[in-house]
């Protein structure tokens, strides 16, 4: 024994006193559900691809957005981006300009050229019927999955009611193009000016084993207005249509739009480009209840459009129309008051919605069709074998990021389906509420503003609106991301953690904890930025 | 249209680490090869303050050293916790005397290295606030003003934790411990006791004096980094919440260490000979009444019938902070 004066024990490390059986909660790292991306109705997983973005990885992520949507520059322009309403940096200072980052990826796909890969062949025929952002979303995502698939397109061009009802200073064409030439690149046949009459008999002749119909509502709504016929009575599809083919359009003079939807301020707006001298939008309940986007509305004033809300029409005569005013009763629906007004007018536009015609869809057995909607169940099949359906003729909101939603359901079950697999939902995670995140690690950012056109240049003339963030902004905008639920390796749990008891596994591995000691005191828990470690009770 | 380039890395460096920054940025404890000073398996209670203040010190102070440093403890927790015999937490050289005699411990090291011509060692002395603000204060003060090469980390938990949660001088007013009940006509600790031992440090005019706090890493990280630039005595006073003996839940540590910067009550400054050179300027201002909230220590002042001329002195007290050491910056 050569040990010092009154020493027995060797030293020891405290190593060997394991403090995690002091436990009785122990946390757990989660992904939880980000808002935004619970809210996308195309199901991206926006803040996945805003990590990547943070980090200048751009086509990483601008991949990650084409695992479920194939038209970034398309939603960065005409997408109604709810996502930024769910996002949880609204409670902070602004929610984060996601959809003007999703531009800036999807320009710079375009100015890349980067491309998709179709997935290798499972020799599989699948027929789409409407070349719409349902239809192609779908037939994209089919080709990824390797199977032949045909489009039938019954107008000139691709591209559905993105290019027939959105006008080009809110879609630039060429951005469209664009996009759509990269599905048909990964071996997509598109088949424009193709209208398919009989579904059945068409599937029967291409040998197709499944088809997704998509073929959008495309009728604009009449309504029988009294009229003397001095004031023209058009139909705002067909001007945004003939808008498209550069065919003269009579929206000059008094134009009076007639409805509160987005195509009434779209028609609206292109009125004061082709130089109305005075361009009203009537609409039958007030302006909160008007179905439009606020930043449509918003900008259609910038420009010059004004509002009669409150009003309908009830007769139209020569060179002036008669307005009724209305008011709300008890219940909030708007009643006629009996006090009618002329106001003179050239021309009526009656944007009042759209219905679909399915026609192609007679006699098909087992597909039901009511109030001209296809039902569908929550996979978007139809009652009839190996056909799916969506976009806008069934029920569900009818915008085109909706409808990109439904394509990529629809080619996932049809995939599902031609493998003689059932599909399984994966269970949706918790939700990352705002009292989840602890927002002091954030640094104080106020919101990128996007350039917005003067309203003296776009009432001229159909340029783009809305600006583009420069690659600065765009960075900047992605790292205001909180990545809510999802962790972007602060470094937080490992710092903070009084008993050395979380292992920092490296860049993109993430952590570990370190159960032999954690005493599961819970400071990683508060003082995770993002929310993304759980509390559990122990099993005693 | 005039613009401004704005480097902006998401969590800045209010985070412990930063992905998007450039590894030599980072903080030292989030390095994947931190020196884990004090490592896994002490004895300290769930979510204490003390032990993550001591390894953040001393993680910093050993890069700063090259790992050639000789810590010197006064009892207390940090001693207690992480030495049963005969295991021991600390990955450097350790030493533990007495409760009160630290500093002059460390002053005979420093001296032994001195004469060794070990001027590569350095040394550090560390205490709890009772260790320091009373019972080692004579060696405290001396080794101040004979400027040993020594730098003195106060951990500082407002109180004998170790020993049964008694007051110590550094006990703030109000707060009860088990010496001082929440009963009588001033119940807690007294006003107008106790003292700021850092105010003391600067009246020596020593090299560098420094407060931090658990919560702020980032600066408590800096101020270690220059007091070990520096020769001479240097002293750095850390606040380190303490659960047990405040009655805190063991997950609001940071948050504590937090909101006692940002009402006001720990002003987060450092001083060279005796000068404020650098102060922290509080970035969302709370009412001191969050802070007191989380605490049991404080819940005779809140409650159904709120001591609401108790609490506005210890807002008083704050208000006297924020104006001594201007914490709220020029604009306000």
């Amino acid at each position: 024994m050569d040990k010092l004066f009154a020493i027995t024990l060797d030293v020891g490390s405290s190593l060997a006193n394991k403090t995690g059986t002091w436990r009785t909660y122990r946390p757990v790292y989660v992904d939880r559900l980000p808002p935004c991306n619970n809210q996308c109705p195309a199901g991206e997983n926006i803040q996945a691809w805003l990590y990547l973005a943070e980090e200048g990885r751009y086509e990483d992520a601008w991949r990650k957005i084409m695992e479920e949507n194939p038209f970034p520059a398309i939603m960065g322009r005409v997408c109604y981006h709810t996502c930024e309403s769910a996002c949880n940096r609204g409670a902070l200072d602004e929610a984060v300009g996601i959809n003007g980052v999703e531009r800036f990826l999807g320009d710079q796909a375009i100015k890349h050229e980067w491309r998709i890969e179709p997935g290798s062949p499972t020799g599989r025929r699948v027929l789409v019927v409407g070349a719409g952002p349902a239809g192609l979303s779908c037939a994209y995502h089919l080709a990824r999955l390797g199977h032949a698939v045909t489009v039938l397109e019954g107008a000139d061009k691709a591209g559905g009611m993105v290019r027939y009802s959105i006008p080009k200073y809110r879609m630039p064409r060429e951005k469209l193009n664009q996009e759509i030439k990269r599905i048909a690149d990964m071996g997509v046949e598109i088949r424009l000016s193709s209208p398919v009459s009989d579904l059945a008999a068409e599937m029967k002749k291409g040998r197709y084993d499944a088809a997704f119909v998509a073929v959008g509502a495309q009728l604009g709504r009449h309504l029988p207005l009294p009229s003397s016929g001095g004031v023209a009575v058009l139909d705002a599809v067909q001007i945004l249509r003939d808008l498209e083919h550069e065919e003269a359009v009579p929206l000059r003079g008094r134009v009076i739009v007639y409805g509160g939807g987005n195509t009434a301020f779209d028609v609206a707006r292109s009125a004061v480009r082709l130089g109305a001298l005075e361009s009203l939008v009537v609409y039958r309940r007030t302006r909160e209840k008007m179905p439009a986007h606020r930043s449509e509305i918003r900008e259609a004033l910038e420009e010059g459009v004004t509002l009669r809300c409150l009003s309908t029409i009830t007769e139209v005569g020569t060179g002036a129309v008669t307005i009724e005013r209305m008011e709300l009763d008890a219940k909030g629906r708007s009643q006629p008051t009996g006090e009618r007004e002329m106001i003179p007018a050239t021309t009526v536009v009656l944007a009042l919605g759209q219905d679909t015609d399915l026609g192609l869809l007679t006699g098909v057995p087992g597909l039901r069709v009511e109030n001209g909607l296809v039902q569908v169940d929550r996979n978007l099949a139809t009652g009839a074998t190996g056909i799916w359906a969506g976009g806008d003729i069934v029920p569900a909101d009818r915008n085109a990021t909706v409808a990109i939603g439904h394509g990529k359901k629809a080619a996932r079950q049809i995939d599902a389906w031609l493998r003689g697999e059932v599909l399984r939902r994966p269970a949706k995670p918790e939700l990352a509420s705002a009292d989840m995140m602890n927002t002091w690690y954030y640094s104080d950012a106020p919101r990128a503003i996007r350039p917005i056109l003067e309203a003296v240049r776009r009432t001229s003339g159909f340029a783009e609106v809305v600006g583009d963030y420069d690659e600065g902004t765009a960075l900047y905008e992605a790292r205001r991301c909180m990545s809510c639920g999802n962790c972007f390796e602060c470094d937080n749990c490992y710092g903070v953690c009084p008993d050395n008891a979380v292992i920092k596994l490296g860049p993109g591995e993430r952590f570990e904890f370190n159960y032999d000691y954690c005493k599961g005191c819970g400071v990683c828990i508060s003082e995770c930025p993002c929310g993304a470690i759980r509390r559990v009770p122990e099993a005693i | 249209m005039e613009t401004q380039i704005i480097k902006f890395y998401q969590t800045g460096s209010f985070a412990v680490g930063n992905r998007l920054l450039d590894e030599s940025q980072r903080s030292v404890q989030a390095n994947m090869r931190r020196s884990n000073s004090l490592n896994s398996g002490h004895r300290a209670c769930q979510g204490c303050g003390e032990a993550l203040g001591a390894r953040y010190a001393i993680d910093a102070a050993m890069q700063a050293t090259s790992n050639q440093l000789i810590a010197v403890n006064a009892t207390g927790c940090l001693e207690v916790f992480s030495t049963p015999y005969p295991e021991t937490s600390w990955q450097l050289p350790w030493i533990h005397s007495l409760f009160g005699n630290a500093a002059a411990v460390a002053t005979g090291v420093a001296a032994a290295m001195r004469v060794k011509g070990r001027q590569d060692v350095r040394v550090i002395a560390q205490g709890g606030d009772g260790g320091t603000t009373d019972i080692g204060f004579g060696c405290l003060s001396g080794m101040f003003e004979r400027n040993d090469d020594v730098l003195y980390i106060c951990y500082d938990n407002e109180g004998y934790m170790n020993t049964g949660v008694q007051r110590s001088s550094a006990t703030p007013p109000a707060a009860r411990t088990s010496t001082t009940a929440a009963i009588g006509e001033e119940p807690g600790n007294g006003f107008g006791q106790g003292k700021f031992v850092p105010a003391i440090a600067m009246a020596h005019e020593i090299p560098y004096v420094a407060t931090a706090s658990v919560a702020y890493l980032r600066d408590l990280e800096a101020k270690v980094h220059r007091a070990m630039s520096l020769r001479g005595a240097r002293y750095l006073h850390i606040f380190v919440p303490c659960p047990l003996g405040w009655g805190a839940a063991s997950e609001d540590t940071i948050r504590l260490a937090r909101l006692v910067v940002e009402t006001g009550l720990f002003p987060l400054f450092e001083a060279e000979h005796g000068e404020v050179t650098g102060r922290y300027q509080i970035r969302h201002r709370v009412p001191v009444e969050e802070y007191l909230r989380l605490q049991k220590r404080y819940s005779h002042l809140l409650g159904k019938r709120p001591a609401v001329a108790t609490i506005a002195r210890i807002q008083a007290m704050a208000e006297r902070n924020i104006r001594r050491y201007g914490l709220l910056g020029e604009e306000a």
